[in-house]
């Protein structure tokens, strides 16, 4: 099998597109070239000139890309992946993953493969990751905010804890909305009226 | 209460995502039985990706893309219906505060509503090719600019350099001198004027005057295996819109848009596109536009198989396709048939005929319907031509 693919990854975080760049070169790809600016991205791409372009699906210069394969003469550029539905199987896990890859029109569909297996499991990876660690960060926020609400709500009216947060459940269940935006809504009401 | 089915629904956080966003937030859909999950998506590519392998069920999506689809054009090909017109109109073409300048010193009357002083101001004072972002290939955008500089001599394929940006990055692409003009939906022209990047100087409305933008699209196999689904939702979407059509909500509406969930942008910015107030260069005072962006007047949701054939046409014309199989293709994806059997029942007015002239009416007219309460246009193009679907040969 040949590696001599050339790809190039879009990808702004430096700690991510080291992973991948790592994944890749594990695999035994090594022409590899991050972008990390997305300005200029469709000029700096037709510069590079690659066979594989890689980019996060949540990545919204993804457009960009769009404009590169719709254009005509496409098959000396990129084209998207999901042209050739043949293998849904790769394409659902590349989506789950939150990965878009577009490659060259014409390249045969084996030599891809491989690449797109190690992307794939990387960028799995990562997102698993990062959504553990968006997840951390938003229960703890959530936790801050709810803690300050019921420390008002103690305070103003005099009772314990367990009844502050009692009190903060109700009124979001009442009011069909979720606790922390109760909780929120009171200590901005506490701000504006302090 | 009743068990809610739940539905994905994905949308880019624009202005006219409004339909959906008031669909869910004024418990429209859950009145349908609806649970109407909000996806904000990233890009049109990833939303459309989504939609085709079935993460998503139904969407908020640019007119032409369901047509460029169906036609197998960028991407995955997929059948994906219009069940509804979302919204009509909307975007504002712009340039960097220098190039306005430039065309002022030229001569420009700097009239919002002057399609051709203003387009041959642009062409004289930008130079040739001229580069202009747009938020993806198979858009509104795109066919307004290909029509309004054709129409006014320029050879389009050789002298229009459409560029894809983020509307997002709009700004910025053009304070750093990639581009020297956009096309963007609402809020980004306002916001690029808010950021003293640039000005607005038409809006696509004088263009076309009821050009379909966004549409609420759904893969045709889901359709035909969730008719009641389907019905349901058309049903909560078409009185989200009817309640878009009275200008006492509209407020409310841009208060909505604006929570970080959804637009994440100051409801002032989101407020002049709902009202049709548009502020052009900064410090200007507001320039009312009566069909900046229509979300229920004049039959705006019903999906006009003459508005997808004109769509078909455009595509077709520059990808080197056949326009009249094109135009076949793309009448069969504008559900009008759906559009009538889902909402008599809950007495939307329907029009005698689905499809009509396009670019017919200078003003508006009453025509006949089920009702016989229905007005429509003004639908003129602005160098007044007429399309009729059934002469493309």
């Amino acid at each position: 099998m040949s590696y001599d693919l050339k790809i190039a990854v879009v990808e702004a975080d430096a700690g991510r597109s080291a992973e991948i760049l790592q994944g890749l070169a594990d695999g035994g790809w090594t022409d590899v070239v991050v972008l990390s600016e997305t300005r200029a991205l469709a000029r700096r791409l037709s510069e590079i000139d690659p066979d594989l372009v890689l980019i996060d699906l949540a990545n919204p210069s993804r457009d960009l890309l769009e404009n590169l394969s719709a254009a005509s003469g496409a098959s000396t550029r990129p084209v998207a992946m999901f042209v050739d539905r043949s293998d849904d199987g790769m394409t659902g896990a590349a989506i789950k993953a939150g990965l878009s890859a577009y490659v060259v029109d014409g390249l045969k569909k084996d030599r891809i493969k491989p690449v797109l297996e190690t992307a794939i499991a990387r960028f799995r990876m990562i997102s698993q990751m990062r959504s553990e660690l968006d997840a951390a960060k938003l229960a703890l926020a959530e936790r801050k905010t709810i803690d300050r609400a019921k420390g008002l709500l103690m305070q103003a009216k005099g009772i314990g804890e367990d009844e502050a947060y009692s009190l903060l459940r109700r009124t979001a269940m009442d009011q069909n909305r979720k606790l922390t935006d109760v909780a929120q809504a009171l200590i901005t009401a506490t701000e504006l009226l302090q | 209460m009743k068990n809610l089915t739940t539905l994905n629904c994905g949308y880019v956080p624009l202005v006219d995502s409004a339909p959906l966003v008031l669909a869910r937030e004024m418990n429209f859909a859950a009145e349908e039985g609806i649970n109407l999950q909000l996806l904000r998506q990233p890009s049109w590519s990833a939303l459309r990706d989504l939609l085709a392998l079935g993460h998503l069920d139904a969407a908020h999506i640019l007119s032409p893309l369901p047509i460029a689809m169906s036609l197998g054009l960028g991407g995955l090909p997929a059948q994906v219906d219009a069940l509804m017109v979302l919204s009509v109109n909307g975007n504002a073409i712009g340039v960097s505060t220098e190039l306005a300048d430039k065309m002022r010193a030229a001569g420009w009357s700097g009239r919002f509503t002057a399609p051709e002083e203003t387009g041959r101001a642009l062409i004289e004072a930008a130079g040739s090719p001229l580069r202009v972002g747009v938020p993806f290939p198979f858009s509104m955008h795109v066919e307004l600019l290909h029509y309004w500089l054709g129409a006014l001599g320029v050879d389009t394929d050789r002298c229009l350099d459409v560029r894809i940006v983020p509307p997002p990055l709009m700004a910025e692409t053009l304070a750093d001198g990639e581009i020297d003009a956009f096309c963007v939906g609402e809020p980004w022209g306002s916001m690029a004027v808010e950021a003293q990047a640039g000005e607005l100087i038409l809006p696509g409305a004088s263009i076309w005057s009821f050009a379909p933008e966004k549409v609420l699209g759904v893969r045709h196999e889901w359709a035909e295996a969730n008719p009641e689904l389907t019905a349901a939702l058309m049903r909560a979407v078409y009185r989200a819109s009817h309640w878009l059509g009275q200008e006492g909500n509209l407020p409310l509406a841009s208060e909505v848009l604006a929570r970080s969930e959804h637009l994440d942008l100051p409801a002032t910015v989101i407020d002049r596109a709902l009202a049709g107030q548009i502020i052009t260069r900064p410090r200007a005072l507001g320039v009312h536009v009566p069909q900046f962006l229509c979300l229920h007047r004049g039959a705006t949701n019903f999906p006009w198989r003459s508005q997808a054939a004109w769509i078909a046409n455009g595509i077709a014309r520059r990808h080197g396709l056949d326009p009249a199989a094109a135009i076949r293709r793309a009448k069969a994806c504008f559900r009008a048939d759906l559009y009538r059997a889902n909402l008599s029942p809950i007495g939307a007015d329907m029009p005698g005929a689905s499809e009509k002239l396009e670019g017919a009416m200078q003003s508006p007219e009453a025509v006949s319907s089920t009702r016989g309460e229905m007005i429509l246009g003004p639908d003129a193009f602005f160098d007044g031509q007429i399309f009729d679907p059934s002469a493309v040969s």
